[in-house]
């Protein structure tokens, strides 16, 4: 199965898990899989019209899976997909 | 949740804004979570990996720069609690870009200066339903020696 990192600011949601198995063969059916276990995360990943929000990355074995076949990238057993943050900031105008 | 921060990081956050004026500084914060607060000990400035003319007001930190605080982190026994940036010239205060931005459970510790001094720091945490921001006060400890 592969795995999820989940990065520290998720955690509060995971009942304090760093890594989860998930189910799928693709980056969105793990990502689904991920949500059906922790739903109370979806609103943090994915805005209200489903896409995952700007600021989330998805690394699968250190690999942007912008650069890859995106949500529908293929995973294989024992493939390490890893949500990463973006952190932007700026001041008010 | 409370967010304690030693006198002596506070320090640090202060100069990493002085030294980042007229632009932003920002950086991750490291600590633990001890009983019913986050203890902040450690701050990983970052540098603004936006390079366009923005640079004066808007910071970004690249997922490589995250994923390195992270490892940082945990190598020390620690983990990533928030963020701290400041505000050249402007109050301590979230923007909407910010909330849009935000993650949850994250600490965002904003310092105002003002003609490059900092004046005040204060802390905001993103509400569960990402409705706006809640400030949290920040409770200032002496370190142990």
């Amino acid at each position: 199965m592969p795995n999820i990192k989940i990065p520290s600011p998720l955690r509060y949601y995971t009942g304090g898990q760093a890594e989860a198995e998930v189910q799928g063969e693709t980056v969105a059916a793990a990502l689904d899989d991920f949500i059906a276990r922790f739903p109370d995360l979806r609103q943090h990943l994915f805005n209200g019209q489903g896409e995952l929000r700007p600021f989330v990355n998805l690394f699968l074995n250190s690999e942007d899976v912008r650069h890859l076949q995106g949500l529908d990238t293929p995973l294989q057993p024992g493939d390490r997909l890893m949500i990463v943050p973006s952190v932007a900031l700026t001041r008010p105008s | 949740m409370t967010i304690a921060i030693s006198a002596e990081v506070l320090r640090q956050i202060h100069a990493h804004g002085e030294q980042a004026y007229p632009e932003e500084g920002a950086g991750l914060l490291l600590g633990r979570r001890a009983g019913g607060r986050k203890q902040v000990v450690q701050i990983l400035g970052l540098a603004n990996t936006r390079e366009d003319g923005s640079r004066r007001n808007r910071y970004l930190l690249s997922p490589q720069d995250y994923l390195w605080g992270e490892e940082q982190a945990e190598q020390s026994g620690l983990e990533v609690l928030g963020v701290f940036h400041s505000h050249p010239d402007h109050p301590n205060l979230p923007s909407e870009y910010d909330l849009e931005w935000a993650w949850p459970s994250f600490f965002y510790v904003i310092t105002s200066l003002r003609a490059g001094q900092a004046i005040d720091s204060r802390a905001w945490l993103l509400a569960d339903d990402r409705s706006g921001f809640e400030e949290e006060p920040i409770e200032v400890y002496q370190a142990q020696p």
